[in-house]
């Protein structure tokens, strides 16, 4: 049963306030650690210390990153990536999962592909760059596919484990009510896996953004994964780095969605 | 009273990879309608593969299993099923918890609904309908899960253990309450479990089988039945004596399988 709120003693509201003011030095530490190393970077590039040619400087990233709106026209490469990022991590969460559904209802089947499974899990996906390139071209759909390629094995083989981790005793209750293979997976294996999903999909978010920005080395005219290359190609730091800080608050934005969607899963049991 | 499930000559072998275990050897035995049996015996003994059986999820090696007339060959809904632990879904309320075999047969009729509303009502549950389990006492969940095994309206209960995993205090306190729901909802019950004043305290008759493979050695009558609810029958004269013949019956068959290996 939940505790019905007390009055709460003096020793108490203490014992709240330590808590709370740990929790604001962490805070200011954290932005602290982040102005410091900020800052000394950027002292050591004024003071020539540093050769701002090989490591840039934080004004000239922000510069960079001005002008990369202006004249490089910068939402247009941010938004390509971020899309087939999306494209890349739903449609992975989607065809492990169902790969992993189809696996778990038919034994023999995955009896029969385990061993694939495994080697192709263990295989460094980027071997397969020209092979992809050859297939899909060099447009769009090559960088899906290989970002597609790098999450969904770990999907699938994650959602299996956690299908099979279902205990054993509530399908014998369910059987025993006179239940289908299929109204066990919905009624009890899917909700039972709900935070393993979740735990995949946090995965899935740094997996697909590594997937896109591969792909887009590989064969891209466009996205953040062009610039970087290009940047490093004409030794143009300031735009390698520059892209790489919209990189960071992008993937960290995806991220803070899906800790999101957590905390209202979490609230359902 | 009728006969309502016979057991008659019953086998079961388990198969593995190592060969084939005998688990259940030569069965029979009857219960009786609105009759409440324990099955005790040696741990390992099979216990659990005999509730397997009479619910039709694992079919005989040979021998006839038969309930209300009709021989047993899948599950069937005149039998329900109480685990051990509560087995409640954490993601359900207790009322979508309660009414999940209705979902699970599609047979979630007014009817049936109103059914559930009075036994939740009557057994101070309905307050709590839309809780988690997780909110809820063990003793409380104990009784959901009651409710949930009750809602398909079975002829037969199997209890499996369904009380092992609460502590003690709440253990007597859930056997009342369990008896207590039982007799008045007119069910019969089968309740396996390894515990002798369990056994005596709840039941009518205590069947006791033999170390693996099991066969059945010996059967008890409590005679405690008019004499109140599980609790009080353990303080009538005639419990420590049925306590120590059945203690000692299973001692010396687990004595005697030591003495083997």
């Amino acid at each position: 049963m939940r505790q019905k709120k007390k009055p709460s003693s003096e020793q108490h509201e203490k014992f709240l306030k330590g808590i709370r003011k740990k929790k604001t030095l962490v805070t200011c530490l954290r932005v602290l650690l982040l102005v410091f190393l900020l800052g000394l970077w950027e002292l050591c590039a004024f003071f020539n210390l540093i050769d701002t040619y090989i490591t840039s400087s934080p004004s000239r990233i922000f510069a960079t990153i001005g002008e990369l709106i202006r004249e490089w026209d910068l939402f247009t490469h941010a938004g390509i990536t971020l899309l087939e990022t999306l494209e890349g991590f739903f449609l992975s969460m989607l065809i492990g999962t169902g790969a992993a559904i189809l696996l778990w209802s038919f034994d023999t089947l995955w009896k029969v592909l385990e061993p694939y499974i495994v080697v192709l899990n263990s295989l460094p996906k980027i071997a397969l760059g020209p092979v992809i390139i050859i297939w899909c071209g060099t447009g769009t759909k090559s960088i899906v596919v290989m970002a597609i390629l790098i999450c969904v094995i770990i999907t699938l083989l994650n959602m299996l484990t956690a299908f099979r981790s279902c205990e054993e005793e509530k399908i014998l209750l369910l059987r025993s009510m006179g239940a289908n293979k299929f109204q066990i997976l919905v009624k009890l294996v899917l909700p039972a896996s709900l935070p393993s999903f979740i735990s995949v999909l946090k995965i899935n978010v740094g997996m697909a953004w590594v997937g896109t920005i591969m792909g887009e080395y590989l064969v891209s005219r466009a996205g953040l994964g062009y610039l970087i290359s290009y940047g490093g190609t004409v030794l143009n730091l300031d735009m390698v780095m520059a892209s790489t800080v919209v990189l960071c608050f992008l993937a960290a934005a995806m991220y803070a969605c899906v800790a999101l969607l957590e905390k209202l899963v979490r609230r359902r049991d | 009273m009728n006969e309502i499930l016979r057991f008659e000559h019953v086998f079961l072998n388990y198969h593995s990879l190592q060969g084939e275990t005998p688990a259940i050897s030569d069965l029979s035995f009857s219960v009786r309608e609105g009759e409440f049996v324990s099955v005790i015996g040696p741990s390992g003994c099979g216990k659990t593969t005999l509730l397997s059986l009479i619910s039709g999820l694992m079919p005989a090696s040979s021998g006839k299993i038969v309930l209300d007339g009709d021989p047993v060959t899948k599950p069937s809904a005149s039998i329900s099923y109480m685990l051990q632990r509560d087995q409640l879904f954490p993601w359900r309320s207790i009322y979508k918890n309660v009414t999940l075999g209705l979902e699970i047969k599609h047979i979630k009729t007014p009817d049936h609904l109103a059914r559930i509303e009075d036994l939740l009502k009557k057994y101070g549950l309905w307050e709590f309908r839309n809780a988690r389990p997780r909110q809820l006492s063990g003793g409380m969940r104990q009784r959901a899960a009651l409710i949930r095994t009750l809602a398909l309206d079975p002829r037969i209960l199997l209890l499996d253990e369904p009380f092992s995993a609460l502590d003690y205090q709440t253990r007597l306190s859930v056997c009342d309450d369990v008896a207590a729901i039982i007799a008045s909802e007119q069910k019969t019950a089968v309740l396996v479990t390894h515990d002798i004043s369990e056994a005596i305290s709840m039941s009518d008759r205590i069947f006791v089988l033999s170390r693996r493979p099991a066969t059945l050695k010996n059967i008890y009558e409590t005679g405690l039945k008019d004499f109140g609810p599980p609790l009080k029958r353990r303080e009538h004269p005639s419990f420590p004596v049925l306590f120590e013949k059945i203690y000692r019956e299973i001692r010396d068959d687990e004595t005697k399988e030591k003495a083997k290996l």
